[in-house]
């Protein structure tokens, strides 16, 4: 059982095994082995002070917010809008009334698609996503297409896994009225020029939504800078509870977008016969929120930018980079996923075994991978495969972690191919 | 869970050969009917297209699928197992495989009543109930055939 060590080829300044420290679960044993837990991409380990401040809330301050005139309603309104602040200040969004709490970014997407998107698409208009979108960032427009008229383009995509531009160039134009994109792939780990599609969509006229659930956690985002209309993000993969999500979105669409739904909070006045809604972001924030969720992300948000993003980066660069030389070492083992720009998502198919027997014995080692189509149906039948593994790495992890993923990636190669 | 039960799954005989060398594999000539069923979570599929005789019995068996070991090692030995049998013996066979393997919910369809000693070369998957995410890789090709044959029933 090899120690949690730092890898060596980081700078000394940047220890994964301290961080690993401030992770209770990392400290568990799966299957009689420390556990290796390389299923970043599906939901990040919570470090202790997102444990903490969840009890701190239960235990101190739970209240209802936004209603109460007592002192724990005060005190849970306070450090509720507090992480708007933090999330508002993380995605660097001009106003606070630009964020929103969702439950998670497939909501976000929801809300923009039904929202801005039943105002604003109709029928022969045309809303254009890429190839490799996670079902959450299909589905909803699919659902919107169906209900206005509208038409769904799909934007290709190359073997590396990267977007075939002119085909994004070709596709935009004169009717399309939005565009979704995700920045970060989360089965190949591509990472999309998000500017230039920007640029591209704003020069016809289109909205663009940007997915950023699994982006956020791994470089810094700067609506402002991207420009995006909309930008969503999820609480789970950024060290935050699950069931907590943001969604950026620009003051003037807010604004003149009707509500998502109804309920207490996002009204300011109700009678029987008229009601008139609450101001933004609270507008879009119907029924009692996900106060502990909210507060949670926020120290969440607070523990990711303490690390430094330059030595999470480098650190997760150096891993891909590792684990990439190691798992090409594998004969017969595809890459599936080799776009240039390229975050730690190592997703892989090997000749002859499926993803989920390989997952099983990695798992009977303790190494937690994630094996199938990752919610990308689409993307990975067009890679021509019918699934893949998928091992993502994050700040937490190690090069002996990535030594015992390919060690049990032989050993399933071996229960395999050894014919009797 | 120790390794060696991975060892027992794994290296079981009758599995890795299934696996290896899927029985009836490949289409049918003008088949009865045909029946599928994909798991959307893992991308597995199965595919069946069946011939019933003038004795009303399953003549013919075709085989074609995509996923892991124990799923495609499931399909094939269904495709054996059927052969011969009525449609309702075979929705029997198919209640009785469901029970082996813990899914309760067949009681109500009424099964054949076997024990595993009777369920022949389809008890090597038996083992696959001490990985319980598995349990659904084993029954998707019987899922399939349970719908297929309701349906084929009910247009006939």
């Amino acid at each position: 059982m090899s120690q949690a060590s730092a890898s060596t080829a980081s700078p000394p300044s940047f220890d994964a095994g301290r961080v690993r420290q401030d992770f209770p679960i990392l400290d568990r044993e799966v299957r009689g082995r420390r556990l290796a837990y390389l299923d970043n991409a599906a939901t990040t380990q919570k470090p202790r002070v997102v444990l903490d401040v969840l009890t701190r809330y239960y235990t101190e301050h739970n209240a209802n917010i936004h209603r109460g005139v007592h002192y724990l309603s005060e005190a849970a309104t306070q450090a509720h809008e507090a992480a708007r602040l933090t999330a508002q200040q993380f995605l660097n969004a001009r106003q606070t009334r630009e964020m929103i709490f969702t439950r998670n970014a497939t909501e976000g997407i929801n809300l923009v698609a039904q929202s801005f998107g039943r105002r604003h698409i109709g029928k022969g208009d045309e809303v254009v996503i890429t190839g490799m979108e996670h079902h959450s960032n299909i589905v909803p427009w699919q659902l919107l297409c169906e209900q206005t008229g509208a038409v769904l383009r799909v934007v290709p995509i190359a073997d590396d896994g990267e977007l075939i531009w002119e085909e994004f160039e070709r596709l935009v134009g004169s009717r399309t009225k939005l565009v979704a994109a995700v920045h970060l792939s989360n089965s190949l780990g591509t990472v999309n020029p998000v500017s230039r599609i920007v640029e591209l969509a704003h020069q016809h006229g289109a909205a663009v939504l940007i997915d950023g659930a699994q982006a956020a956690y791994h470089f810094p985002v700067d609506v402002q800078a991207l420009d995006c209309d909309f930008y969503v993000a999820t609480g789970h993969k950024l060290y935050g509870p699950t069931g907590i999500g943001l969604l950026y979105g620009k003051a003037a669409h807010l604004e003149e977008m009707p509500p998502y739904q109804g309920g207490g909070d996002m009204i300011s006045s109700v009678t029987f016969e008229k009601t008139t809604y609450n101001e933004i972001p609270y507008k879009f924030e119907a029924g009692t929120p996900h106060i502990a969720g909210a507060i949670g992300l926020g120290a969440a948000i607070k523990y990711l930018t303490g690390l430094g993003f330059d030595q999470v980066a480098l650190h997760e660069r150096e891993l891909l980079a590792y684990a990439t030389d190691a798992l090409q070492q594998i004969p017969g083992l595809k890459l599936i996923g080799t776009a240039a720009e390229k975050a730690s998502i190592l997703s892989f198919a090997m000749e002859g075994i499926h993803p989920h027997d390989i997952g099983t014995i990695l798992d009977r080692m303790g190494i937690a991978v994630r094996t199938g189509h990752h919610c990308a149906m689409p993307l990975v039948r067009s890679l021509g495969v019918a699934a893949t593994v998928r091992a993502s790495f994050y700040v937490y992890n190690t090069e002996s972690e990535v030594d015992r993923l390919i060690e049990g990636t032989v050993e399933a190669i071996r229960y395999f191919r050894n014919d009797p | 869970m120790t390794p060696e039960s991975l060892d027992d799954l794994y290296r079981d005989q009758v599995i890795l050969d299934h696996c290896r060398h899927p029985r009836n594999s490949g289409s049918v000539d003008l088949p009865d009917f045909s029946c599928s069923a994909v798991n959307p979570f893992c991308g597995d599929e199965v595919h069946f297209q069946l011939k019933v005789g003038n004795n009303a019995r399953i003549s013919e068996v075709g085989f074609k699928g995509e996923g892991c070991a124990i799923n495609q090692a499931s399909g094939s030995l269904l495709s054996e197992a059927i052969h011969g049998l009525t449609v309702s013996e075979a929705l029997e066979l198919s209640c009785d495989f469901s029970l082996m393997m813990e899914k309760k919910t067949c009681i109500d369809l009424g099964g054949g009543g076997r024990n595993i000693a009777e369920m022949g070369e389809l008890a090597a998957l038996y083992r696959v109930r001490e990985f319980p995410i598995r349990v659904k890789c084993a029954l998707l090709a019987w899922t399939a055939l349970d719908n297929g044959i309701k349906d084929y029933l009910n247009n006939r």
